[in-house]
């Protein structure tokens, strides 16, 4: 009974890691997943279809863009650019969300109100305007992206983290802890965080998603990352000029994008139901 | 005449609890000016129902909480300066639910090796075999000591939280409701391992629990607390043979038979609970008191020490 169950629970688990790990292991790789150069600009070979379509070429698997660069290349290196920016703030902000929801939801009182505080104030804040002063002040850059988003998406993990916190903290093998004698930094580093890290996982796999699609919109915007960079939202941007004559070229990297945020997405879902269900002990 | 181990002194706990945005914040007190002497070698039982304040006592002598009034001595010293390792050694818990009070993401092994991990300085192979000779000694395999908790039964549970509360040596154990959460085959054979200890290891016990059979099957000496307060307290056999509070009276009547034609006993309290966020004047248990007469009311009843015990009634003379 329960081995069904568990099996339609987890197919999309294990089509949603497939995903990301399939899009991992191309940005890692992508210098030998695509030969071209992505960079390479060709104008004699400009809006090439993909090789399976009508005047297409063996060596541009999905064609070529409306500056005759490669398209696949420019997809594995975007690729690139989606999963470091999903990691990176993820990494970013779950530290900080983390740091600032354990701190509120350990010690309450005073140090929780500034908390609570912190956190109201930044879900106050628009992000998108936020990063365009930040672009018309410092430039455009991969870091600014990462930074930009990092330091403002936090405020899901802060609240998580507090809240599940607040609860382990009341449980008795904390207070076990406690008279054991273990020492604060003790108890929050190996009796409450540990506990609280599923919630928190399936918080990371959607802000890795939420990430990867700002920096979409961001760079469709031109506030994200600039070009020549082949980012996939900015590939969107550059193709929305052919896309009723060539529409492939918007559409493949609109694909892909769905296709990774729903891969993420699956996986998150997935995590939250193992992670429910105690299986992962 | 020897230093008690335990020594609660006029010990009172208030909670503030909040009703509402704009209501007034609620006085809810959890414990009232309680006092108790825990000798060594002795087991001081705790009973009451819920929310009488006995896990909150429990908690103030572990010093996992704050009193708000009064003080708590711990072999002569003061529990509020002493350090956590200090008093780590000296005081140990063994909570209600083992299903709570075990880390559910570390091992046995770790768990049961927390007080020595936060002493610090003692050699891993120490730990080791400190960890297995008390794994043993209350009755699990060594081999259990791989295991997570979600892989041992709720008595399995308890025991290896009874390991944790001994493998420090410590002079102490506070048992809150130790066996309320276990099957009735499993409550004897908890009851009986902690006796055994408390024998091997000289061991002193504060023992709480609302089960009167528990308590008098463990305790030496018991009080009884009513919505904060100790209202009785003699030593078991007076207590239970003549106890002199109508609230002991009502408790000790309301305990269950095994005979099924006597039905559930009248205890001749009423319906109503006790509310500690709205304690009544005069004597705080007057409005559930089948004997009650108009000064209990009114009055306050003083605690009245007798020869063994002591007991807080307008109508009762202390043992």
């Amino acid at each position: 009974m329960s081995r069904w169950r568990s099996w339609g629970r987890n197919w999309g688990l294990w089509l949603g890691a497939f995903i990301v790990g399939f899009t991992l292991f191309v940005a890692i790789f992508a210098p030998m997943v695509a030969t071209q150069d992505p960079f390479a600009q060709d104008l004699s070979r400009r809006l090439v279809p993909p090789s399976w379509m009508e005047g297409g070429r063996p060596q541009h698997f999905l064609g070529t863009d409306g500056l005759g660069r490669d398209y696949f290349a420019r997809l594995v290196y975007g690729a690139r650019i989606s999963m470091l920016i999903g990691i990176a703030t993820v990494v970013t902000s779950g530290i900080i969300g983390i740091a600032l929801g354990v701190v509120g939801g350990f010690f309450g009182g005073r140090i929780d109100d500034v908390i609570l505080f912190t956190i109201t104030a930044r879900l106050s804040i628009p992000l998108i305007l936020v990063a365009l002063a930040v672009v018309s002040l410092v430039g455009s850059s991969l870091t600014v992206v990462v930074a930009t988003l990092g330091l403002l998406l936090w405020d899901r993990f802060a609240v998580v983290a507090r809240v599940a916190t607040m609860q382990v903290r009341t449980l008795d093998y904390v207070a076990a802890a406690w008279s054991a004698g273990c020492s604060q930094p003790y108890i929050v580093m190996r009796e409450i965080l540990p506990n609280i890290l599923s919630p928190l996982a399936v918080v990371a796999t959607l802000e890795m998603a939420l990430a990867i699609l700002l920096e979409a919109a961001l760079s469709f915007l031109g506030l994200g990352v600039p070009p020549p960079l082949p980012s996939w939202g900015l590939m969107i941007a550059e193709a929305k000029d052919y896309m009723f004559f060539n529409p492939w070229v918007i559409m493949v990297p609109g694909m892909s994008l769905f296709v990774l945020v729903f891969g993420i997405n699956l996986l998150g879902d997935g995590l939250r139901d193992l992670l429910r269900t105690g299986r992962v002990a | 005449m020897t230093r008690p181990l335990i020594e609660v002194r006029d010990v009172g706990r208030v909670f503030r609890v909040r009703s509402g945005l704009l209501g007034q914040p609620k006085r809810v007190v959890a414990v009232d000016g309680v006092s108790l002497a825990l000798m060594p070698g002795e087991v001081m039982g705790v009973v009451g129902e819920s929310g009488c304040g006995k896990s909150t006592l429990a908690k103030i002598i572990l010093g996992l909480l704050e009193p708000s009034e009064g003080e708590v001595l711990i072999d002569g010293r003061k529990l509020s300066g002493m350090g956590r390792r200090e008093r780590a050694q000296l005081i140990q818990p063994v909570f209600q639910d083992p299903f709570s009070s075990l880390n559910p993401r570390r091992r046995v092994r770790d768990i049961v090796a927390l007080p020595l991990a936060a002493q610090g300085g003692i050699s891993s192979a120490e730990v080791k075999s400190r960890v297995d000779r008390m794994l043993e000694r209350v009755g699990l395999d060594p081999s259990m000591g791989e295991r997570l908790p979600a892989q041992l039964s709720g008595g399995q549970r308890q025991r290896v939280a009874i390991a944790r509360a001994l493998v420090m040596r410590p002079r102490i154990v506070v048992c809150d409701e130790p066996t309320s959460a276990l099957d009735v085959s499993v409550q004897a054979q908890i009851l009986n391992l902690l006796a055994e200890l408390r024998r091997e290891f000289g061991l002193s016990y504060l023992f709480i629990s609302h089960n009167l059979a528990v308590v008098e099957h463990v305790a030496s000496e018991v009080a009884v607390m009513y919505l904060g307060r100790i209202v009785e307290r003699n030593d078991a056999e007076s207590l239970f043979r003549d106890p002199r509070h109508p609230y002991t009276k009502a408790l000790l009547a309301s305990v269950l038979t095994p005979e099924p034609g006597l039905g559930i006993p009248e205890t001749g309290l009423g319906e109503t609970m006790p509310d500690p966020a709205n304690v009544p004047p005069g004597c705080r248990f007057h409005p559930r008191c089948p004997v009650a007469i108009e000064r209990c009311a009114q009055e306050t009843p003083s605690t009245q020490k007798g020869d063994s015990g002591l007991v807080e009634c307008h109508l009762a003379a202390p043992a």
